[in-house]
């Protein structure tokens, strides 16, 4: 990913900024510019989530390509976050330890790099909590 | 609108063709189907190629072009587009190709799709058909698309207790179904046990619940079916055609086991064509993956959420049973070009309706197609019949 | 008075026994772990490095208090295995921590003690009313070339002190240094790994300048050993920090309690500051604190903490982050080959 690219969702990816919309209240992580129920009606303001939730689904990634390759296998787990948005995230534990439902937490990690000459990403995994 | 017609199918054989070309793929495909309709090339007027990725499978954009020109169309300068929607290139090309002859823009029109796999190794494989998902929120995170896939049976077999078996069955049934292809990339059957002890990839997912790496190329031609005669005697009519969208990233989905788009585009397509679920004598459906197939047979509405991989197991999804799925082997063993894979179903379901599908042959009337794009962001469906 | 506002500390959930990094050299592991005082080290996950430290000990210093981020004018994060040679890991830390833009920031280097300068730097800004609170980390994911000695004790992790004058946990009675040119551990540009002056980096080095600066500090503050509850010495192994103490007159009782080194390895910048979050974890108000660091090269920073009510108030919260022995516990052991993997010692094409 480009410098710009991955720059432009830095705080995003760091923090757990994420939008919500005024008009409705839903939450968005990752961050949506634009309400898909209320539309023109919705107003989207940044918030901050907490970091807190649960697994809602998982695999265990056995073969994949690029900056996941030594971090293989891993697990891949969709999180629900408290506030009710859910996400995609590589989840940081032992393979044998992840199940539906199981709570996590933020934390911060490095997301992958262009290279050992290029920029190194960070951004925000989770963990069981 | 008018009443389109199919007059004329080629597909290549699919497989890891490495003595032929990304444009010679698209060639060999298309010249059949003139073959097969008996026409001459300066009586096409359009033609639409489904393609997903020649840009970083062989470096090649701007195909519309490059497949007029290679298929000896450019001194005609006919109109050639290229249709892009990940794994659903292909249907969304016929599409484009059905609407262009309904709407009487043209007359005579091909429908292709493409796709050159083998050129780059499993990794840059892996990487681009990941670019089908969210690439900055799901690519970023770490996701494959058997990983993706592997989700959504994860919560399925959680929720609705579907067995290792039963997942098993679906390419048992499909393998079945590819020995009996020509075309098809698999032809050797296979046991539960090859299913159940092959390597796993992202778990559940093993390996014979994955559709491979494919080369290969169909197309198909089009016209309006009140001239449909004067190229065959043969002539299967589009009844339905439904297209879906839905949230590009699999975590938005109000619900992880069901393909939202495939319910809309289904549903769309069922009305459009005035026919009932039980008129449909088979579907080809979209199973990129074994969990795939089980969701698709649901989400079209031939049987209840969760009750598909029951169906399987009992073998009603066999040719002979009760809603034959994928005849030709389906994606699992007929193999998956991503960019052909919907046009293939096409010539497949075409074949069976002409009563042409020798050893695999359905006898029915009507026939279905369920073409999937990513987790399911993009489907097209389309209902044909004999005239 | 300045003082520490609030503080974190983060180790990495990996380990590898200091007798299988012996197995794999052929050396006898029982008393390579007996010679050294440390039988086992952290090592980073494939995902953590310097800077990933850095921002979980902030964090952890974040939740333990109520602290507006746009309060924190500086940080520092002093390391030698910054992810980059040019471009800041403090930087990285101040916007994980939601403290930029307005602020100041840049990483330090001085080998083992690069944290405790930072520090100092930060009481100096506060002190001066530059800033309202400063962010001081010491981190590393530590290097050690295969099959030398520092592989057995180089470790990972770090921690995050925020420095300020406002209701303090731990007041910071005074610092003061010990610093001369000695060159007895380096790591050139572009190089992977350090070089020590092997038995050099003790008598002339360590000792020297540990005892320097701790010497100046009780003469400074008229204090004895026994005038502390607890006391902190750089932990390069669980030797060196046992003898400076003795040598200073300082109790077994008084330095056991910080001295992580025994089952964590030395995290080179993050050794002292680790050693001082683990007794902070169990300090109470008005427990008085020695802490001297070493960095080779060589420096020693010399601190005299006293703890305050504040740390059992309701301003603080003790609990709203993982204790040293908490971090110490959550463990995973691995062998050599996981080891050199995560070390990226596994040498990789691109």
């Amino acid at each position: 990913m480009s410098v710009a690219r991955f720059w432009r969702k830095q705080q995003n990816r760091y923090n757990l900024i994420g939008t919500r919309c005024t008009t409705c209240g839903k939450y968005f992580y990752p961050p949506r510019g634009f309400c898909p129920d209320c539309r023109r009606e919705g107003k989207i303001v940044d918030h901050q989530f907490k970091g807190t939730g649960k697994v809602v689904t998982y695999s265990i990634i056995r073969s994949s390509s690029g900056n996941f390759k030594l971090l293989t296998p891993y697990v891949l787990a969709i999180i629900e976050l408290d506030e009710g948005t859910r996400l995609t995230s590589h989840l940081v534990c032992d393979i044998d330890q992840v199940y539906i439902g199981m709570p996590v937490r933020r934390v911060f990690r490095k997301l992958g790099e262009d290279g050992s000459s290029g920029a190194i990403f960070y951004g925000t995994k989770f963990v069981p909590a | 609108m008018r009443e389109v017609a199919v007059i004329g199918v080629g597909c290549t054989k699919f497989g890891e063709k490495w003595e032929t070309s990304f444009r010679n793929l698209f060639v060999e495909a298309g010249a059949l189907a003139l073959e097969d309709a008996n026409l001459s090339g300066e009586q096409i007027d359009e033609i639409f190629v489904g393609n997903m990725s020649a840009g970083r499978f062989v470096e090649q954009e701007h195909i519309g072009a490059l497949i007029a020109d290679y298929a000896g169309l450019a001194t005609d300068n006919i109109p050639a587009t290229r249709v892009e929607a990940a794994c659903a290139s292909g249907g969304l090309s016929f599409r484009q190709a059905y609407t262009a002859v309904a709407s009487g823009m043209s007359d005579i029109v091909v429908a292709a799709g493409v796709e050159k796999m083998t050129d780059v190794g499993t990794e840059v494989t892996t990487d681009v058909l990941a670019a089908a998902a969210d690439r900055e929120w799901e690519g970023i995170a770490g996701i494959t698309f058997p990983g993706l896939y592997a989700m959504i049976a994860t919560e399925y077999m959680h929720r609705y207790g579907l067995t290792r078996e039963q997942l098993a069955q679906v390419a048992v049934k499909n393998h079945d179904n590819g020995a009996k292809n020509p075309n098809a990339q698999f032809r050797k059957p296979i046991t539960l046990d090859t299913v159940i002890s092959s390597t796993l990839v992202a778990d559940p997912l093993r390996l014979f619940d994955c559709s491979p790496v494919t080369d290969g190329a169909a197309a198909v031609i089009l016209a309006p079916l009140e001239r449909a005669r004067e190229f065959t005697d043969t002539p299967i009519k589009v009844l339905g055609a439904g297209q879906a969208s839905s949230t590009i990233a699999l975590h938005d989905r109000k619900d992880i086991c069901t393909l939202d788009a495939t319910v809309a585009a289904g549903n769309r397509a069922f009305q459009m064509a005035r026919v009932e679920r039980k008129d449909i004598g088979f579907v080809e459906v979209h199973d990129c993956f074994t969990i795939a197939e089980i969701c698709a047979i649901e989400d079209l509405g031939f049987c209840k959420k969760g009750e598909a991989g029951k169906l399987t197991e009992e073998g009603q999804t066999a040719i002979g049973g009760k809603i034959p799925i994928n005849p030709s082997g389906g994606l699992k063993a007929c193999g998956h070009p991503v960019g052909a894979t919907g046009v293939k179903q096409v010539y497949e379901t075409v074949k069976q309706l002409r009563g042409d599908a020798k050893g695999r042959q359905i006898d029915t009337e009507i026939g279905m197609t369920h073409n999937v794009g990513g987790t399911g962001a993009t489907v097209v469906c389309h209902i044909f019949g004999r005239v | 008075m300045v003082g520490i506002i609030s503080y974190g500390a983060y180790i990495p959930r990996y380990r590898i026994k200091v007798e299988e990094i012996a197995r794999v050299w052929g050396a006898n592991g029982t008393e390579i772990s007996r010679g050294l005082g440390v039988f086992e080290k952290a090592l980073p996950d494939m995902d953590e490095d310097t800077i990933t430290i850095s921002v979980e000990a902030a964090r952890a210093a974040m939740a333990r208090r109520v602290i507006n981020p746009a309060d924190i004018g500086a940080v520092y994060v002093g390391s030698e295995s910054h992810p980059y040679a040019v471009k800041p890991t403090a930087v990285t830390v101040g916007e994980a921590i939601g403290a930029t833009p307005v602020m100041t920031a840049a990483d330090y280097e001085f080998a083992c003690k690069a944290g405790t300068a930072a520090i100092q730097t930060s009481m100096g800004l506060v002190k001066s009313g530059m800033v309202t609170y400063s962010v001081a980390v010491g981190a590393d994911v530590a290097q050690g070339e295969p099959g030398d000695a520092l592989e057995y004790t180089a470790a990972a992790g770090g921690a995050a002190m925020i420095i300020g004058n406002d209701d303090p946990i731990a007041e910071i009675n005074h610092t003061c240094s010990f610093t001369t040119d000695t060159p007895d551990f380096w790591r050139r540009e572009n190089k992977p790994y350090p070089r020590h002056g092997g038995r050099f980096t003790g008598e002339p080095a360590y000792f020297k300048h540990v005892i320097g600066a701790s010497k100046m500090m009780l003469e400074k503050m008229g204090t004895k050993p026994s005038d502390y509850t607890y006391a902190v010495f750089h932990q390069p192994n669980g030797k060196f920090p046992v003898q400076a103490a003795s040598m200073l007159g300082f109790t077994m009782e008084q330095i056991k309690p910080g001295l992580a080194v025994t089952y964590l390895g030395n995290t080179y910048s993050g050794a002292s500051m680790v050693g001082l979050s683990a007794v902070l974890d169990i300090a109470k108000p008005g427990d008085r604190i020695f802490m001297t660091s070493y960095g080779s090269g060589s420096g020693s920073d010399s601190f005299d903490i006293t703890v305050t009510d504040v740390i059992n108030s309701d301003l603080f919260n003790r609990d709203a982050a993982p204790s040293v022995s908490a971090l110490l516990a959550d463990k995973k052991i691995v062998d050599y080959a996981v080891y050199a993997k995560h070390k990226g010692k596994v040498v990789m094409m691109e």
